[in-house]
């Protein structure tokens, strides 16, 4: 196939990605969209099979490596996409976010290593830029995701003169992109690469878990970015395009994520450098709570007119989705109004609960956003939150300098009774005390949030 | 390609980059991430393309591992990001649909 037909191939592909972005941006639309979006990069993928550059010959040489690398690729991808909970669904998309940061490094390192002295000044710049950004992207990928994981701790990293080692390591790291781009050799090539990964985790350890989402959107964008500049070393226009959509796209995203968090993205990404080392989980909070039994909550929402469930990952990782549906529909019965209060980033990511929710078909227009449910917390009886915690913690209003000050939360303050479902007393995610459950008008039942819920039914069903 | 031409490609896909995404609702965040991450996943070309060109057993070593990652990123992103939109489907499909895209839409 000529240059032409190959390059319109392409074009086409990079529509498709263009209304693939544009569908995913609209419920009605988002599946063909994503669906478009896989035959746009099957269409490009297959192409290149057909087309074997300026003076290459077909078929294309090592081929038997290259579709056992797909195959294996594959392989490994699908079950890993298929299987996923729900539940771990953002670490996942972390993981791939980074392996495509690292592929699209090693493609420059290796056209690096092809060109040698030939490559003009602009390709080596390109190289640099993607090896830096793709190695950090890589990297801080997989920090997220052992963040995400629970593999290590959620709380901001932050070690003693932690500012001055990352700016350090940033200084080293732009240095040595400044000596590959004089000196063009294989060795400042490998120094910057592993200076670029070990920014990469410095820059995502001093994030705290709350905003790790937040990073894995800019992470990607980044990796939009390199395989843009990626395609400027290949001569291959496709990947201009599609690099720089998602870079673009993505830092939008990113950004319409932070106003959604009421987060300041110079803050996120540069807690790094102003983040102080706190206090190791604090004094052990020895003030009294009121805990319940399933039978006091049972009484509570049975004599309710109108209940919130404020749904957290807690209820995502007990599975509980169904027997709080079961719940739901229990009151429902008795004429008690009910909704589900979605804080835009319940669970682990902005729409991640709407996912799981949708999961156990709770109807549709039972959930409510927050800014749709918050004026009606007057007038609510009973806040029932199951598994949640930051996303009500009133120090996100109270207490400036906590690490969620200035994000929205759901008000549940303001109802008339407040029932935490929780496994214990340790803080959510963000790490931080909640105030609320002290409160006078608390009521607390411990354990897991399922076999609390299942109690819970079970006591009202008796009543 | 000349520098103006590609100067020119990128500009524009940055405007259409922002222009597409830029009335997302937040319920969509999310699948609209994992959807531009599997989108980056075409780095899968480049990688085919230095495969091709390998001559030493480094290089094809690098570009090989290369295409595994971007078939990782680039498959598995699409499977997980039409997971987690099969999960509206099921609510499309019993009609309630159109409202709920408007109030998506007034959202933001």
């Amino acid at each position: 196939m000529n240059r032409t037909i190959y390059d319109l191939i392409g074009l086409s592909a990079g529509v498709m990605f263009i209304l693939a972005l544009k569908g995913l941006s609209h419920p009605r639309t988002a599946r063909r969209g994503n669906l478009l979006g896989a035959l746009g990069a099957t269409v490009a993928t297959v192409a290149v099979f057909f087309y074997a550059g300026k003076e290459g010959a077909l078929p294309l040489n090592n081929l038997g490596w290259i579709l056992g690398a797909i195959a294996f690729g594959v392989f490994v991808g699908v079950p890993a996409a298929r299987r996923v909970q729900m539940t771990a669904m953002p670490q996942l998309v972390a993981l791939f976010n980074g392996v495509g940061g690292g592929a699209a490094a090693l493609v420059a390192i290796v056209e690096y290593l092809k060109l040698g002295d030939t490559a003009t000044t602009a390709e080596v710049i390109a190289t640099v830029f993607t090896v830096l950004v793709g190695c950090t992207s890589f990297s801080g990928s997989i920090i997220t995701f052992l963040k995400l994981q629970e593999l290590m701790t959620t709380r901001p990293v932050v070690f003693p003169g932690g500012r001055f080692v990352i700016a350090a390591t940033l200084g080293g790291t732009l240095a040595s992109a400044v000596w590959v781009v004089n000196s063009l050799g294989t060795t400042p090539l490998l120094v910057l690469a592993g200076l670029s990964l070990l920014f990469g985790v410095l820059f995502v350890l001093p994030v705290g878990g709350a905003d790790v989402p937040i990073v894995i959107s800019l992470l990607n964008a980044f990796t939009g970015l390199t395989v843009a500049a990626g395609g400027y070393v290949l001569d291959a226009t496709l990947l201009i395009i599609a690099g720089t959509l998602v870079g673009a796209s993505g830092t939008i995203l990113t950004r319409l994520m932070a106003e959604a968090m009421g987060r300041s993205l110079f803050g996120t990404l540069f807690g790094a450098f102003t983040a102080k080392p706190q206090d190791a989980a604090g004094a052990t909070e020895t003030r009294p709570v009121k805990s319940g039994t399933p039978d006091d909550v049972a009484i509570l929402l049975n004599y309710a007119r109108r209940v919130v469930i404020v749904p957290g990952f807690g209820l995502a990782v007990a599975q509980a989705q169904h027997t709080v549906r079961e719940l739901a529909d229990l009151l429902t019965a008795k004429g008690i109004d009910i909704a589900y209060g979605i804080h835009p980033v319940a669970g682990r990511m902005p729409g991640h609960m709407n996912v799981l929710l949708a999961e156990a078909n709770v109807p549709y227009e039972q959930l409510s956003e927050m800014e749709e449910v918050n004026p009606t917390f007057p007038q609510t009886d009973v806040a029932l939150i199951i598994g949640a915690n930051d996303v009500v913690n009133p120090a996100a209003k109270t207490t400036p300098g906590c690490p969620i000050y200035g994000m929205p939360i759901l008000d549940v303050a303001q109802a008339g009774n407040v029932i935490f479902l929780k496994r214990s007393m340790r803080p959510g995610f963000a790490g931080i005390e909640n105030e609320l459950l002290f409160d006078s008008k608390t009521t607390l039942l411990f354990g897991d949030a399922k076999a609390s819920l299942t109690k819970v039914v079970g006591a009202l069903k008796a009543l | 390609m000349d520098a103006i031409a590609i100067i020119s490609i990128f500009v524009l896909a940055v405007f259409v980059g922002f222009e597409v995404v830029s009335k997302v609702s937040s319920t969509l965040h999310t699948p609209l991430m994992s959807g531009a991450n599997a989108i980056h996943g075409v780095i899968l070309v480049g990688a085919i393309i230095v495969a091709d060109h390998s001559e030493t057993n480094l290089e094809l070593g690098l570009s090989v591992a290369a295409i595994v990652l971007a078939t990782i990123n680039m498959v598995g992103g699409f499977v997980v990001t039409d997971r987690m939109l099969e999960m509206f489907k099921g609510k499309a499909a019993s009609g309630k649909n159109g409202a709920q895209d408007k109030s998506a839409g007034e959202k933001k």
